[in-house]
């Protein structure tokens, strides 16, 4: 369950960034992107993939969420 | 002339037989040639590793990190090295982070301050005598804004519980008081330093003003972070977006004050300079006050040009305006500089192993003035910071990551560099083999070499050392070719 912090970076892609790693990555593929629910399992650029709680909307980024390891 | 990826491969492959099989195989994951189409860098390179037994690596601690590096230059901070003298002592003042003020007085940063740990304080713990040395600070220097508590290895070790110490003293002396856990052997390197450090910023110290708006901000507010203010490094990035109709209200942590820190929730624009030491606070700032940060590089008048526009670009037409001018205004006296230098620096190759981020920034300066990087590193970047390298070296470059003395001595010796930037521990030896090398962690006690007024003094010192004719004269005047002649005349 790590903690890890979502921005969007200038060319407005999500940034996955694993805090405790300094490990940043581009969310490719997101479950939920709304409107409505916003989260579900994500799909980063390395393979890897994530699931967030899902949202009841899409929240002011950065934050900081708890995501599980898929 | 510059290799191609084959030949980096190769050259790599020839360095690393001399080790043991084992080693040679984890070595191999940290030396590569560049490949400047990479996006990601995890698939080829190995970064902020652990350095392996028996090499000798130039990287330095978690201590060195937060003390020496984010810390030690913010001026009216008391920086207590908690633990035995020599942490401290050699870490003060050398990296000559300029800073205004009366030291002693209402500026501690080239001061140090140890609660100098012996035996007894091991055995029987050291709190008693922290919380009365912090008593004391605040009776000998009243003008100090705060204490910070830099643990250095025995801490850890022992158990000592600096931070029930720092809650009790900073309610006592009425300031703020940081414990920052960075004992030496945290982490892999300083850079480890760098994240406690910031965190201990955004934990005890950012914050403790948030209900207090006396500050008067105004739309073109920025914060300089990363900047360490070495040789006024600060201050020359300064000038140039104050100039643009930038008001500058804090620069981390160079010349840097705790008001200051404090202050910089009022910014508009977080201006990031160094990411691997400050991008933790920057993401920190981004999320809890919604400043945006901007990695931006002050080396060399092509990268200062395009980021002053990057910059500008986040403001209005009038600062807009403005970088234009600005721009304009130096950029005659730029092309003075690269016209008396370029002639005797064309072409000359150069390897550079700084630190964590200055090899890839450092990069424009250099082919400013023609010149050619065909090997850099660093000590203790991650794999971030190798995504941004590759697009900035050519094709086919060596790249290194927490090069061995070994391994950098033999590709020196096989490259021949005409110059190579480097720390301290690297200098003499270079110097003995005969190559020209410049100090590239605290610009070889010269300075600054941000913003345009640097670029004069980068160039300048860059044509000394390469052009410097003592390099011509190391070989003994009998061992030289027609030596014959001097030995009959003799």
């Amino acid at each position: 369950m790590p903690n890890v912090m979502l921005r969007n970076n200038a060319a407005g892609e999500l940034v996955f960034y694993i805090t405790k790693k300094d490990h940043e990555e581009i969310v490719v593929a997101l479950e939920h992107a709304g409107p409505g629910t916003w989260g579900g399992e994500m799909q980063l650029s390395d393979g890897s993939r994530f699931y967030l709680e899902p949202l009841e909307q899409k929240p002011k980024l950065p934050l900081t969420v708890r995501v599980k390891r898929l | 002339m510059s290799m191609n990826r084959q030949e980096t491969e190769q050259l790599i492959q020839e360095v690393l037989q001399v080790y043991p099989e084992a080693t040679g195989k984890q070595r191999a994951k940290h030396l590569m040639a560049n490949d400047p189409t990479l996006e990601k860098s995890n698939k080829c390179i190995v970064a902020n590793k652990k350095a392996l037994p028996g090499v000798m690596t130039a990287r330095g601690c978690a201590y060195a990190g937060a003390k020496g590096v984010v810390w030690g230059p913010i001026k009216d901070v008391v920086n207590i090295s908690h633990g035995p003298v020599g942490c401290g002592q050699f870490s003060r003042a050398g990296r000559r982070n300029y800073v205004t003020g009366h030291s002693g007085v209402n500026v501690f940063a080239d001061m140090n301050f140890t609660s100098d740990f012996q035996e007894k304080d091991v055995v029987f713990g050291g709190d008693k005598k922290l919380a009365k040395m912090i008593a004391e600070i605040d009776t000998l220097f009243p003008l100090a804004k705060g204490v910070t508590v830099q643990s250095e290895c025995p801490i850890g070790l022992i158990g000592d519980d600096i931070e029930a110490v720092a809650k009790k003293s900073a309610k006592d002396i009425g300031k703020p008081v940081v414990p920052v856990r960075c004992e030496g052997f945290r982490g892999v390197s300083q850079s480890l330093g760098h994240h406690v450090a910031n965190d201990s910023l955004r934990d005890w110290v950012l914050h403790n003003r948030d209900d207090d708006n006396s500050f008067e901000s105004t739309p073109y507010d920025v914060a300089i972070t990363g900047d360490y203010n070495i040789g006024g490094d600060a201050w020359s990035s300064r000038v140039l977006l104050e100039e643009m109709g930038l008001r500058v209200i804090a620069q981390w942590s160079g010349d840097g004050s705790i008001p200051e820190m404090q202050t910089t929730r009022h910014a508009k624009l977080n201006l990031l300079h160094c990411y691997r030491s400050m991008n933790y606070i920057s993401r920190h700032l981004e999320e809890k006050y919604g400043i945006p940060y901007l990695e931006y590089n002050f080396f060399g008048p092509t990268q200062i040009a395009a980021s002053l526009r990057k910059i500008a670009a986040f403001f209005d037409s009038t600062i807009q305006e403005n970088a234009e001018r600005v721009i304009a205004r130096h950029q005659p006296m730029q092309d003075a500089i690269i016209a008396k230098y370029r002639p005797r620096l064309e072409g000359k190759r150069v390897m550079l192993f700084v630190g964590g981020l200055r090899p890839r920034h450092v990069i424009g300066a250099y082919e400013d003035l023609g010149m050619e990087i065909i090997g850099a590193g660093y000590e203790f970047a991650h794999n971030d910071d190798y995504d941004r390298t590759f697009k900035e070296l050519q094709d086919g470059a060596l790249i290194y990551d927490d090069a061995t003395s070994f391994e950098l001595e033999s590709f020196v010796e096989r490259l021949k560099p005409d110059l190579i930037g480097s720390g301290i521990k690297e200098k003499y030896v270079f110097h003995k083999m005969g190559i020209p090398f410049r100090q590239m962690h605290s610009w070889d006690y010269s300075g600054p070499y941000h913003g345009y007024d640097g670029f004069a003094i980068f160039a300048r010192d860059m044509d000394m050392t390469i052009n410097n004719p003592c390099w011509k004269k190391l070989q003994a005047p009998w061992k030289r070719a027609g030596a014959e002649a001097l030995k009959s005349a003799a």
